[in-house]
Formats: C-alpha cells, sequence, structure tokens
C-alpha cells in the first residue's frame, strides 16, 4: 500500500463569492475570491449593482438638477459632492460667491466629514466585532444629522448648495447647536481611542494588515485617508484650496505605515482637524447675502472644467465638457471609491478572509459612489 | 516643468499635436497611434513624471470620432497635463492600454470599454465593469437609446 503519511497533500485554489448580499460589503459589492486554503490570492470586485447611469443623465438634465443627483453617490459626502459641481459651474461662469456662502459651505462640509468619520468608525469596530462602538458612533452622528435637518431640511440627502450660493439662509439655531455639538463631541472623541484604538484584539486584526505603499497608491489613484495613511500627501484642501479652505489653520493628516491601523488613525486624526476648522469659523460667518442670482436656465459658455474636492473618502472630481448649451456635453464624476476599490485586489492578496473584512473596512466604501 | 516647456516636450515628440490652454490645465490632442508613446514618456521622463492619474474617460463627438481623455498630475514637479487622444473612427475603435504605466488606469479603461465601446489592446482583463456581460450597446454614446429604460434621446 502506498504511504499516504509522507506524501504532501495535494491542493487546489477555489473561488467563493462574497456578496453581493455579505454585511461587511456596506451595499451591493460582489467580490469574487480565489483562495488557497484561508489564504486570498485574488480579490475580483464585480461592481455596478445599483449603477443608475448618472452621467448620462446628466446629459439630459440642468445645472441645478445635476447637483441633487451628486447626492445619490456618496450619500455620506453628499454636501460636499454638490459644491463640487456648483464650484465647477461658477468657475465656468466666473461667479465670485459670497463670503457668507464660503464659510457655511466649509463648516457644512466639515460636520459631514465628522459625521461621516463617526458613521465609518462605528461599522469599522462592528465589522471587526465590536458592536458597541456602531451605538457610540450613532449616537455622536445623531446631534450632526439634527443640525442638518433643522438648517437643511433633509438629514442625509441635503441638496443645501445651489449654482451661486445655498439654498436658503442658516437656521437662528445653527451657530449654538454647532456650538453644542463641538463642546459634546471633544469630550466624547477621546472615549474612541478608549473604546477601541487600544483594544488588543483590534490592534492586532488591523496592525500590518493590507499594507499600501506610497508609490502603489499613487499609481492606483487612490486619495483621501486611504492614501494618507501610505504617506500620499493628496489633500485638496491643503492642495487646491477652494471655499474657505485657504483662510483657516489645519495639519493635513500623514502617516506612512499604510497598514489597516494607520488608515484607522488617519480618520481619527482627521476628526480632530475638522473640529478645529469648525472652532475657527463658526463665529466668524460673515453677514451678507446667502446667494448670488443666477438666471434660470444656466448656460455654461463653450469649454471645459475640472473641479476637485476632498470628500470623505478622498478627491472627488467633477469633468464638464460644455458646447454652451443648458445641459453638459459629457459630463465624469472622478469618485474616490471607485479608484481606492481598484487597490483592494493588490492590499488583500496573501491576506485571511478575515483580514478583507478590515481592509474593506479602512477603505471606507459607498458603493453608489462606486456604481454610480 | 512650466506649460512652455511642457508644450515644447509634446510637439517634439508628436509634431502634430493640437496644445491649448483651458480655462485649469494645458491640454494637448494627439492622434490615438501616437498616444501610448507619448503618455510613456510623459510617465517616465524625470522632467515630467506624471506618476498620478486622476482622470480617465471618454468622450464621443459623433459623426466621426471619439476622444480618451487623460488628466495627469505630477506628485513630483506638480504641475499638471491633460492628453486627449483621438480615435478617428466610431466603428470599432481601438487605443492601446496605457495599464502599464498607471495601474488605475485598469478599472477606468474597463469602464470606457463598458460605457463607451473603445477597445483598449493589450489589456489584460477586457470585460465590462458596471453593466451586466449580455448587455447590448454602449449607454455613453451619443446615438444610444433605450426605449425601456427610458433613456430617448
Amino acid at each position: 500500500m502506498e504511504n499516504l503519511i509522507d506524501k504532501a497533500p495535494e491542493t487546489q485554489e477555489y473561488f467563493i463569492n462574497m456578496g453581493p448580499q455579505h454585511p461587511s460589503t456596506h451595499g451591493v459589492l460582489r467580490l469574487v475570491l480565489t483562495l488557497d486554503g484561508e489564504i486570498i490570492r485574488k480579490v475580483e470586485p464585480h461592481i455596478g449593482y445599483i449603477h443608475r447611469s448618472i452621467e448620462k443623465m446628466c446629459e439630459r438634465d440642468s445645472y441645478q438638477q445635476i447637483v441633487h443627483l451628486t447626492d445619490r453617490m456618496d450619500y455620506l459626502s453628499c454636501h460636499i459632492n454638490n459644491e463640487a459641481v456648483c464650484l465647477a459651474v461658477e468657475a465656468a461662469l466666473q461667479l465670485e460667491v459670497p463670503d457668507r456662502v464660503k464659510v457655511i459651505r466649509t463648516i457644512i462640509a466639515e460636520l459631514q466629514r465628522l459625521s461621516s468619520h463617526q458613521l465609518w468608525w462605528g461599522v469599522m469596530g462592528m465589522d471587526l466585532g465590536a458592536i458597541t462602538t456602531f451605538l457610540y458612533g450613532f449616537r455622536d452622528r445623531e446631534m450632526i444629522t439634527d443640525i442638518f435637518e433643522e438648517t437643511c431640511g433633509a438629514r442625509l440627502t441635503m441638496n443645501y448648495n445651489v449654482p451661486g450660493g445655498l439654498m436658503f439662509d442658516i437656521h437662528p439655531n445653527f451657530q449654538r447647536r454647532t456650538k453644542a455639538f463641538l463642546a459634546h463631541f471633544r469630550k466624547k472623541l477621546p472615549e474612541y481611542d478608549d473604546l477601541l484604538s487600544n483594544n488588543i484584539i483590534f490592534r492586532q486584526r488591523t496592525e500590518g494588515i493590507g499594507r499600501l505603499s506610497k508609490e502603489d497608491a499613487i499609481s492606483f489613484g487612490v486619495t483621501g485617508p486611504t492614501a494618507r495613511a501610505s504617506g500620499f500627501s493628496c489633500d485638496v484642501r491643503k492642495h487646491f484650496p477652494y471655499s474657505a479652505y485657504p483662510g483657516v489653520q489645519f495639519r493635513e493628516i500623514l502617516h506612512t505605515e499604510g497598514d489597516c491601523y494607520a488608515r484607522y488613525r488617519c480618520r481619527i486624526d482627521e476628526m480632530w482637524e475638522s473640529l478645529a476648522i469648525i472652532e475657527q469659523l463658526i463665529d466668524n460667518i460673515p453677514e451678507g447675502p446667502y446667494k448670488v442670482p443666477t438666471k434660470a436656465v444656466i448656460k455654461l459658455p463653450k469649454g471645459e472644467w475640472y473641479q476637485r474636492v476632498e470628500t470623505a473618502r478622498g478627491e472627488f472630481g467633477v469633468y464638464i465638457i460644455s458646447d454652451g448649451l443648458r445641459s453638459p456635453y459629457r459630463l465624469k464624476f472622478r469618485s474616490p471609491g471607485f479608484s481606492n476599490l481598484s487597490a483592494l485586489d493588490h492590499m488583500a492578496r496573501g491576506c485571511k478572509i478575515a483580514d478583507l473584512i478590515a481592509i474593506m473596512s479602512t477603505i471606507d466604501l459607498v458603493i453608489p459612489d462606486i456604481d454610480r | 516643468m512650466d506649460n512652455e516647456a511642457l508644450r515644447h516636450f509634446i510637439s517634439e515628440r508628436v509634431p502634430g499635436a493640437e496644445i491649448g490652454q483651458g480655462p485649469q490645465f494645458l491640454t494637448a490632442t494627439v492622434p490615438a497611434v501616437n498616444a501610448r508613446a507619448l503618455l510613456h514618456d510623459l510617465r517616465h521622463d524625470p522632467n515630467t513624471q506624471f506618476d498620478f492619474l486622476f482622470c480617465l474617460t471618454g468622450v464621443d463627438y459623433p459623426p466621426d470620432h471619439m476622444m480618451v481623455v487623460y488628466h495627469l498630475r505630477s506628485t513630483v514637479w506638480g504641475h499638471h497635463l491633460v492628453v486627449k487622444s483621438r480615435i478617428p473612427t466610431r466603428e470599432n475603435p481601438e487605443t492601446d492600454t496605457v495599464c502599464d504605466l498607471w495601474r488605475t488606469a485598469e478599472f477606468h479603461e474597463r469602464e470606457v470599454y463598458d460605457l463607451f465601446g473603445i477597445t483598449f489592446r493589450n489589456h489584460p482583463d477586457l470585460r465590462r465593469l458596471l453593466l451586466t456581460d449580455d448587455w447590448v450597446g454602449h449607454p455613453l454614446r451619443k446615438d444610444y437609446s433605450d426605449p425601456v429604460n427610458l433613456i430617448e434621446y
């Protein structure tokens, strides 16, 4: 009889589907994993489950309508997405918006970044088995959504920006409630570190996992906290400042490790910076109109414009080609999630499935942003 | 490199390139056959080093041509450039891939293939990305119409 013990076991690669209904993909994303035992050899993302062809719809819509469509991409950064389209249209029309608009836009954008990072923090903890973080994150996020509800009229898809300014002026309670939130969150943010950052299980599941080098981050077009954790200085607010960012002091958070923990650290530190930005602006909202009048039908001159902004996920770009009509000839949204996802395969190779969950959490994917 | 030097750099390599200054970026329109060689030089020449491809997309210009638009930035030098590769046909348009120069192009080119029907030669895995594999047509083309999903032009 053949000696089976001395013979090396035969292995073969196999593949499994993760998603489109997997809780850790946070949306309808399907990953086809090629596995060797539990080691990931290849990750193949299948996207497009909620592709709505927003770029095609834009070729039909007016510029005011396009602003509303951008909410439906990265819904956690909807105000910042709106701002990108508005800034592009304003640049094309050579429209100078009042300082009041710039400051309010920036405050709300930073509140939005905070609320996005709070949600990410809560969900990331939950992905790694810590249910409590979810409750803490949503408790603090609720205060921001309440502020949005009062001022913008909506909690999630706010549509507060219009070309030329804002939909309406801020609510009389806005400054008071924002300051109350700042005082509250300055006390609560250290709790985030106490709860999760120094947890030994959490550290072991994130440190050294899913490394992305700076060169790869640039080559893959990765932006946002995901890229800054690899040492790629790409903060649009610093490099190409817009709205009220030229006048505020803040640090661009950079880490060099490029692993899951560095990406985690980057977002936590960014929350402190966002708080600092809002504190500098909240008492200094200039008086003045909240909107400059625009024509009911906005027609951009012939030409091309590219406007980028820093959303909670990275560089969001709007590329408009206009032929002088009421709708753009072609409009491309450069969504940060799309490029960040393309690096997932590279980061996850050689890891285990449980590590893939941690990697996906720290890329902070929002699927409608990828699918458009 | 300032824009003047970039102009010189491009016209040295592609003599027929149309170079113009847009509202933000310098824009060079080159024939698709020359695009790949030019992009390769822009990526690797120590004086240009365009290492960050932040946007890649297609544009349809019926009746006779299509464009692939590359937005480039150098994280070393800080300069920008837009390269437009002009494909002189809308029937089976083809151009060379730039996947090996910027890895982000792999996803972006699949998207352009999906939505515009432009084939990228030597792409490692050219399949539809957003739409299902059995989808008929390329929705971002100007003459596409889909009465079922109410896209009519």
